[in-house]
């Protein structure tokens, strides 16, 4: 009776009492996957059929099912269709590789913004450091310390062997921490809001010195980028009996080339759950609480015994440990580092990947980091390019009876990316300022204060709570 | 007996807050500029018996001393213009901060749309024929109604802005309305994009050439160490620096003089006090967006008229180094922003111009972006105040 | 609880909805990549104009064996990431037979790599960086010349005026730099003193970097990048008393420099520019190109349109050939790369065309030009000051 009265609401809760009967959603899960999986094989250059295979990810975050059933699956999704989808169409390998590339950026992020507030605006600053470590023992840089850049012989040969990589992917997280430290020590006593206009002065510096710094050394061969950069070698023995069990399964040979990207995917892959476990854990513990804390109420936190310098310098070492990872991953799966893919703007890319899927909350953050990679990479490309196609032909929108010919290439959606991430940040922040996904922690105390008032927490209304503490 | 009529004239409070600006604004250009010759000039010295001057030698065919003494004029006089500049925008960054504790990211695309409302103004009298065999008085009033327009529009986007984007998360928590400007200045960079790339297909603009802005005033010719020394300066350049100072006196002005300017500084020392006294905040944090976006787009116009060239992102840099001008002479305090201005536009310009002879070409005007960011991080740590900021509690 | 359920629903009403195949059999693709926004846009959509202009031309001989001619144009806002990733889309693409593109040469080479590793031809209109072919890839070809023949040029040509001594700017991206680097290079051999050798990404305000230009004296300067940063710069250079030759490079060729500049530029010593691709009345052939492009986009065509028109019919020339030794079946890629490298004397509206084993023009065209009128509406009357045939280096 009770669910018939408040109608829409309980029509829901019916579907979902539905959806998660008994068997069901482990039916429904493995179907859905099923049948994305099968779409993608059979379309695979069909945008909508990949979006569902991506999708499934989310049904099966969602229903409720057994956890080691849930991790199960997730594995055959992610070590087993997606190797195979990815090779017959590379370009999505290209995509979801680089959402766990960003994805981790972000989980590192969110530890510096999520756990402890402080707002890091050149955070892409510990990625360049990263790929430019690997870029510059990694290639021949280091016998063109005296070369003019631009002129250097060919023939060089390489300063360290190729499976250095795997030395240097930890030294990347190393090197990154250390730069962390050393821009914390100084910047971390400083409020909120100068904090992040000092750090996105910081990621400039970066980026402008590794644009200024080919001479009098030529270390970072200015503008030009540092090219071919070393990949880890792949045993040959293993090449051929993957090539043995692929071939047939993509449905044609697979070169070299692609069995890079499948490692890289995989390698992604292996740091991201590393990175996840790492922060999962982190936020449970002492530190995570700490961070917290002084999220929260510095003076609060300060008062209860909390070393505020060193708990705000963890976090944003760990923070910068993820980024110089993925930066070293970076260079190699790239093989080509420049400065102009270390700008602002990746910063904020990175940002609002996190304020969109949820400050604090990891499957959040990693949801943002998809959505904006999709976005970027696959929805505003296929629409221009869609466009193109119209612009074309000779059809015409009815109605107003306008030739697509006739529409201008400026409106390209491609080009308003910067557009989109500004309505992004400022939608969220009025709308729904904890994200799509909303951390544990802050929709715990969210639901018991709303409780309490009986009416719906809004940023103003709790900061007008703040205010009038501080009044 | 003069005296008295004269201190009677000053005591007058409009009067006083007019004039006191110019007092400062003149005492602070000439005390940095002198400071930072004096420093230079000692570099230079230092550096003359080292290879750097072999260097000027061998390139410049004069000795380091006579080589940074032959640039001097020039570049005192490009740092202060670029430091009216920042200190126009800084005053914006300044406002909002003192009203409402707040970094208003997007000031750097209010200057934006100052910059490009008054170039399209000017683009569009252009192509009407407007400006072909112009007497020099015409040329001067379209000018004038071009920084007038730019304004209007910027002052309008600013308040537009803090009613859309801002107002509502009034009172959260610190970051949250700093994110939101971040969006507003990444929504505003395309916004302009899109708009200007629409007609033409370009989205830079060019200062049309008109008037005589681009010709030189001579002051004077002397000799110094047997080279001639040309002391002279671009009439845009005179432009720049008047329309800042007579921007900078009104500002004093309406702040310190008038009733809103009083209801103002009541709301940037407490909200709740203020409020209860009846005045109400909307709408001073209405004016101070509407002042400091249009001196941010009186500012935009002037750059475009000094640099010639503008693009979407052509506040970016500018903003930023406004801001930290704006810390570096206490942010919240109008006189620091100025002074501020003053002192980063004055170093930046030595930095570029000398860096390059004294590192003999190893590094040059590119490190001039981390000069600015190296002087905010340590005034920051040191000073956190500011030049001319009181120690304040930090509120919640 | 009612979102979520609601957003399983929605996803499997989705699921239920039918998803089309499209028919992939019988078409063919040529992509196009180069700035369709952003500050060198301009150029970078004449760049694919005039490929859509070939295409819409020249695609008679690919229909008549039955096959779809499409175009797909991509944008690489002159950024490597954004080329990178268009470039992966590209390749796994399968009907996309061959790629015309990009502008920038610090685009180019990264993303070259993956038309590398699938065996795409790649012919670029107006990579001019050496990197872009000394890789010595079978697939990229150019039908541009190189900077280290067009910066030496430059250099040879002012020392052929007489001037001494030189500065040397550049715009700090690897185009431009790269340019001024060789610039610097032929000068000092030649004698000149070049007295300073300085990059910046200043767009605007060269106040700073102008104060040591300015009391160098030098005879000339050279500036390697694009317009609308360069002529600004000599603006301001004249505007604080430069009187001497101002020189620069292919990435100045547009009639909006002079409308940034003003007539000052042409004062002192004048004004002048190198450039692998001449205004596109100097080419046999081209006049019917000029009023073609005129009638379909409304406006003269820029530099380089004429050359992404040549890079596309030397697409379709190649994958028609390649079709051709298929059995007029859908040629593989390796076979359409290898098919345009082969090509011989194609005559392009650019001149003969022929590839040497790099990749490279086996003669290639490079002008010195000379600025003569501050009239943005005849900066095709231009002076050419000098033609040079020149092969590139070993």
């Amino acid at each position: 009776m009770a669910a018939i009265k408040s109608g829409k609401a309980s029509a829901s809760s019916i579907v979902n009492n539905f959806l998660n009967q008994g068997k069901r959603p482990y039916f429904l899960a493995s179907v859905y996957l099923a049948l994305g999986t099968l779409l993608v094989y059979f379309n695979p250059l069909n945008m909508a059929s990949f979006f569902f295979l991506l999708s499934s990810a989310f049904v099966i975050y969602k229903l409720q099912m057994h956890g080691g059933f849930k991790l199960a699956i997730t594995a055959v999704a992610l070590l087993i269709i997606v190797p195979i989808i990815g090779i017959r169409n590379i370009f999505y390998l290209e995509v979801i590789f680089q959402i766990s590339v960003f994805a981790a950026l972000a989980l590192g992020l969110n530890v510096v913004v999520g756990f402890a507030g402080l707002l890091d605006l050149g955070y892409v600053a510990f990625y360049a450091v990263g790929a430019y470590l690997w870029a510059f023992f990694g290639s021949q840089q280091m016998f063109l310390l005296a070369e003019i850049p631009g002129t250097a012989p060919s023939g060089t040969p390489f300063f360290l062997p190729a499976d250095m990589f795997y030395l240097f992917a930890f030294l990347g997280i190393v090197v990154a921490a250390l730069t962390g430290i050393l821009l914390g020590l100084p910047v971390l006593r400083l409020r909120g809001d100068y904090l992040a206009v000092v750090t996105l002065g910081f990621g400039e510096v970066i980026r402008v010195l590794a644009n200024n710094l080919d001479k009098p050394l030529n270390i970072t061969n200015g503008p030009q980028g540092i090219t071919p950069i070393q990949r880890p070698t792949l045993p040959e023995g293993l090449l051929n009996s993957l090539r043995v069990l692929m071939d047939p399964l993509v449905g044609r040979d697979v070169s070299q080339g692609e069995f890079y990207n499948l490692f890289f995917y995989l390698l992604a892959l292996l740091v991201i759950i590393f990175v996840i476990i790492v922060v999962r854990r982190l936020d449970d513990s002492k530190i995570g609480r700490a961070l917290t804390a002084i999220r929260e109420d510095e003076t609060a936190a300060v008062s209860m015994g909390i070393p505020l310098t060193r708990m705000k310098l963890t976090a944003f070492a760990v923070g910068a440990s993820f980024a110089g990872i993925m930066g070293v991953m970076f260079a190699a799966n790239r093989t080509f580092v420049s400065p102009e893919s270390f700008s602002f703007m990746q910063s904020i890319g990175v940002l609002t990947m996190v304020i969109l899927g949820g400050i604090g909350s990891i499957p959040g953050v990693i949801l943002g980091a998809a959505v904006v990679i999709i976005l970027n990479l696959q929805v505003l490309q296929g629409l221009s390019l869609y466009l193109s196609q119209l612009r074309q032909s000779e059809a015409v929108i009815p109605i107003i009876d306008f030739a697509w010919k006739n529409l201008s290439t400026q409106l390209d959606p491609a080009k308003y990316q910067r557009m989109l991430f500004g309505i992004i940040l400022i939608l969220m922040m009025i709308y729904r300022p904890a994200g799509l996904i909303p951390a544990a922690r802050r929709k715990r105390e969210l639901s018991t204060r709303s409780k309490d008032k009986k009416k719906p927490i809004t940023p103003s209304s709790t900061a007008a709570e703040a205010d009038h503490g501080a009044a | 007996m003069i005296a008295v009529p004269i201190r009677r004239f000053y005591q007058n409070p409009s009067i006083r807050e007019l004039i006191r600006p110019l007092g400062q604004i003149i005492s602070f250009s000439a005390a940095s500029s002198v400071v930072l010759s004096l420093l230079i000039l000692l570099v230079a010295l230092v550096l003359r018996g080292t290879a750097v001057n072999e260097y000027a030698l061998s390139h410049y065919q004069v000795d380091i001393l006579t080589l940074t003494l032959k640039n001097l004029p020039q570049v005192l006089i490009d740092g202060i213009t670029l430091g009216f500049v920042y200190a126009a925008i800084a005053l914006g960054y300044t406002m909002v901060y003192g009203v409402l504790e707040f970094i208003n990211f997007a000031h750097s695309e209010i200057f934006a749309i100052g910059a490009f409302v008054g170039v399209e103004v000017l683009i569009a009298m252009n192509n009407a024929g407007v400006f072909t065999g112009i007497s020099l008085w015409a040329a001067y009033g379209f000018l004038i109604i071009a920084i007038l327009v730019g304004m209007v529009a910027a002052g309008g986007t600013a308040v537009l802005m803090e009613i859309v984007a801002y107002r509502p998360l009034r009172g959260a928590p610190r970051l949250v309305p700093l994110i939101s400007a971040i969006g507003v200045s990444f929504f505003l960079q395309d916004l302009i994009r899109l708009v200007e790339s629409l007609t033409t297909g370009q989205f830079h603009r060019i200062f049309p050439t008109f008037g005589n802005f681009d010709k030189r005033l001579l002051i004077s010719n002397f000799d110094i160490a047997g080279t001639t020394l040309e002391l002279n300066i671009q009439f845009k350049s005179i432009i720049v620096i008047i329309a800042a100072v007579v921007m900078l006196m009104l500002l004093n002005y309406i702040v310190n003089a008038t009733k809103i300017g009083t209801a103002i500084r009541a709301v940037a020392q407490d909200r709740a006090s203020a409020s209860l006294m009846g005045i109400n905040i909307n709408l001073c944090v209405v004016v101070t967006f509407l002042i400091g976006g249009a001196l941010g787009g009186a500012a935009g116009v002037l750059y475009a008229l000094k640099f010639t060239r503008i693009d979407p992102f052509v506040g970016f840099f500018p903003g930023l180094k406004a801001f930290t001008a704006a810390v570096l002479g206490g942010i919240g305090n109008l006189t620091g922003a100025l002074l501020g201005g003053l002192v980063l536009g004055l170093l930046e310009t030595f930095a570029g111009s000398y860096l390059y002879i004294f590192t003999m070409g190893a590094a040059g005007a590119e490190y001039k972006d981390i000069l600015a960011f190296a002087i905010l991080i340590i005034v920051l740590i040191f000073r956190p105040s500011g030049l001319l900021g009181e120690q304040v509690g930090q509120k919640a | 609880m009612m979102k979520k359920t609601l957003t399983v629903v929605l996803l499997l009403a989705v699921a239920l909805i039918p998803v089309a195949v499209l028919a992939q059999g019988g078409t063919i693709k040529i992509a196009t990549q180069s700035p369709l926004s952003g500050g060198q846009s301009a150029i970078g959509v004449d760049i694919k104009n005039g490929a859509e202009l070939a295409l819409e031309q020249l695609k008679a001989p690919l229909e008549k064996m039955g096959f779809k001619v499409e175009l797909a144009p991509y944008d690489d806002q002159a950024n490597p990431d954004n080329g990178v990733a268009n470039s992966k889309n590209i390749v796994a693409d399968p009907t996309i037979l061959a790629v015309v593109g990009h502008y920038n040469s610090g685009v180019q080479i990264p993303s070259s790599e993956n038309y590398h590793s699938a065996n795409l031809a790649n012919v670029s209109p107006a990579n001019t960086n050496p990197k872009v072919t000394d890789r010595g890839y079978a697939e990229v070809s150019r039908i541009v010349g190189r900077d280290d023949v067009q910066g030496v040029v430059a250099a040879q040509f002012v020392h052929s005026k007489g001037m001494k001594s030189a500065y040397v700017l550049h715009d700090k991206t690897a185009y431009g730099q790269g340019i001024a680097t060789f610039f610097q290079q032929e000068a000092k051999k030649l004698g000149m003193k070049v007295q300073g050798f300085e990059g910046t990404e200043e767009k605007a305000n060269f106040d700073a970097i102008l104060a040591p230009v300015i009391a160098a004296k030098s005879d000339v300067i050279f500036f390697g990048g694009i317009y609308d940063q360069a002529s600004v710069f000599f603006k301001q250079a004249r505007e604080k008393g430069y009187k001497g030759m101002f020189i620069s490079d292919d990435g100045y060729d547009s009639p909006e420099a002079v409308s940034i500049g003003g007539p000052a530029l042409l004062e002192g010593g004048g004004l002048y520019y190198t450039t692998v691709a001449g205004p596109a009345k100097l080419y046999p052939g081209t006049a019917k190109f000029q009023t073609d492009f005129k009638a379909k986009y409304g406006a003269d065509p820029r530099p380089f349109a004429a050359q992404g028109y040549d890079s596309m019919a030397i697409c379709l020339k190649g994958i028609e050939e390649a079709a051709k030794a298929a059995g007029n079946k859908l040629p593989a890629r390796k076979d359409v790369a290898a098919a345009v490298r082969k090509l011989k004397d194609f005559n392009g509206i650019t001149g003969k065309i022929n590839f040497n084993e790099k990749g490279d023009l086996t003669v290639a065209k490079y002008f010195v030009i000379q600025v003569i009128s501050p009239d943005p509406a005849k900066w095709n009357d231009n002076k050419i000051d000098k033609t040079l045939d020149i092969a590139p280096p070993k």
